[in-house]
């Protein structure tokens, strides 16, 4: 493997792409280490209790309760993320990374494009007008 | 096409340089597997996300039915979450017991996690049983039809998981921790810790907002 030290990750150059398949197949990062999954379980477990104590104890009113938990809810995801599915930057060439972008920018687009559009349309759907009064 | 192409140069001297060898570098095996796996669960992910948005669009239509204060039991709800939990860390503990080599700690290890995922299985069944014999059945509402929609969905991925994982312990039982054993152990490592994620937004989005609705 005469260009093993190069890494720009690019299939395209024959060298670098064996370089970058042999890099994955020993990748010891991929696996975590016990720390990560004590840090990563402690986190959860408090990000978890939190938002049912706020929800079950209701120490707060409806909307400030709602964007708690909704917080602890991205947080606890992002722990996940880093701690359980040991994501990074650099995992197959940044490309696990780019598909996770990628994937959130749609997933935002569905969620409020679907929430918005159906939100208007129950508003307008609503019986208020007085047909009667129409021209 | 042949893996060494010769270039047809005029010049004879100039040939034994001139040749590509194409497909020199051999690609070990199951190299792009993890890749291929992640987006995966990239497009399952997507799936979620459209039943998370029809149950954000459809979760406030009771048609004069139950809503989700009369229905949610949040303890059990929070049971359920612990054993989810749990299998996580356990899953993650067989995967550094396979990093070393010890495949009586895996087989143990993937064993509770099977066991917290079954508890996780049964309680969820245990409380669709109890909102079915209430009357409150998927047909009774649009809010019901997307609760167990997105619920059930996610609860058909951890009954697969578990079935992976008893097919993974019998493979890893009688061929040990072979390199393609290993593999597939990360790939449903992925999956498993993938499954907790979506858990996160279920409890929160469906039983916790569920309740200050």
């Amino acid at each position: 493997m005469s260009a093993s030290t190069h890494h720009d990750g690019h299939g395209h150059d024959h060298g670098a792409h064996g370089a970058h398949g042999a890099h994955d197949a020993h990748d010891d990062g991929s696996h975590g280490s016990l720390r990560d999954y004590l840090i990563g379980f402690g986190l959860s477990v408090v990000l978890t209790a939190i938002p049912f104590w706020l929800v079950m104890a209701r120490p707060f009113a409806d909307g400030p309760t709602a964007l708690a938990i909704m917080a602890f809810a991205v947080i606890q995801i992002v722990v996940h993320m880093v701690y359980f599915l040991h994501m990074n930057g650099k995992a197959e060439g940044g490309w696990t990374m780019m598909a996770l972008i990628f994937t959130i920018i749609v997933v935002a687009i569905t969620m409020t494009g679907s929430l918005w559009v159906m939100f208007h349309l129950n508003a307008n759907m609503m019986p208020v007008h007085d047909m009667s009064q129409m021209p | 096409m042949s893996s060494i192409t010769m270039n047809p140069s005029a010049n004879p001297a100039d040939a034994p340089i001139a040749f590509y060898d194409l497909d020199e570098h051999d690609h070990p095996d199951g190299g792009s597997t993890m890749l291929g796996f992640w987006i995966y669960l990239m497009s399952d992910c997507l799936i979620f996300a459209i039943l998370f948005a029809c149950y954000g669009v459809l979760g406030g239509n009771y048609a004069a039915g139950p809503s989700p204060r009369d229905l949610f039991d949040l303890p059990l709800v929070a049971l359920n979450t612990s054993m989810l939990l749990f299998s996580s860390i356990t899953y993650g503990f067989a995967m550094l017991a396979m990093a070393k080599g010890r495949t009586r700690d895996t087989l143990v290890w993937l064993a509770i996690t099977g066991l917290f995922g079954a508890a996780f299985l049964g309680i969820e069944l245990y409380e669709f049983a109890h909102l079915i014999h209430e009357g409150a059945t998927p047909q009774r509402s649009a809010f019901l039809s997307a609760f167990f929609t997105l619920v059930g969905t996610h609860g058909l991925h951890v009954t697969f998981g578990i079935v992976w994982l008893v097919t993974l312990m019998i493979q890893v039982g009688r061929k040990g921790l072979i390199p393609a054993n290993q593999r597939r152990l990360m790939c449903l490592s992925l999956f498993w810790h993938f499954l907790d994620v979506i858990w996160i937004g279920v409890f929160t989005f469906v039983y916790l907002m569920g309740m200050l609705r």
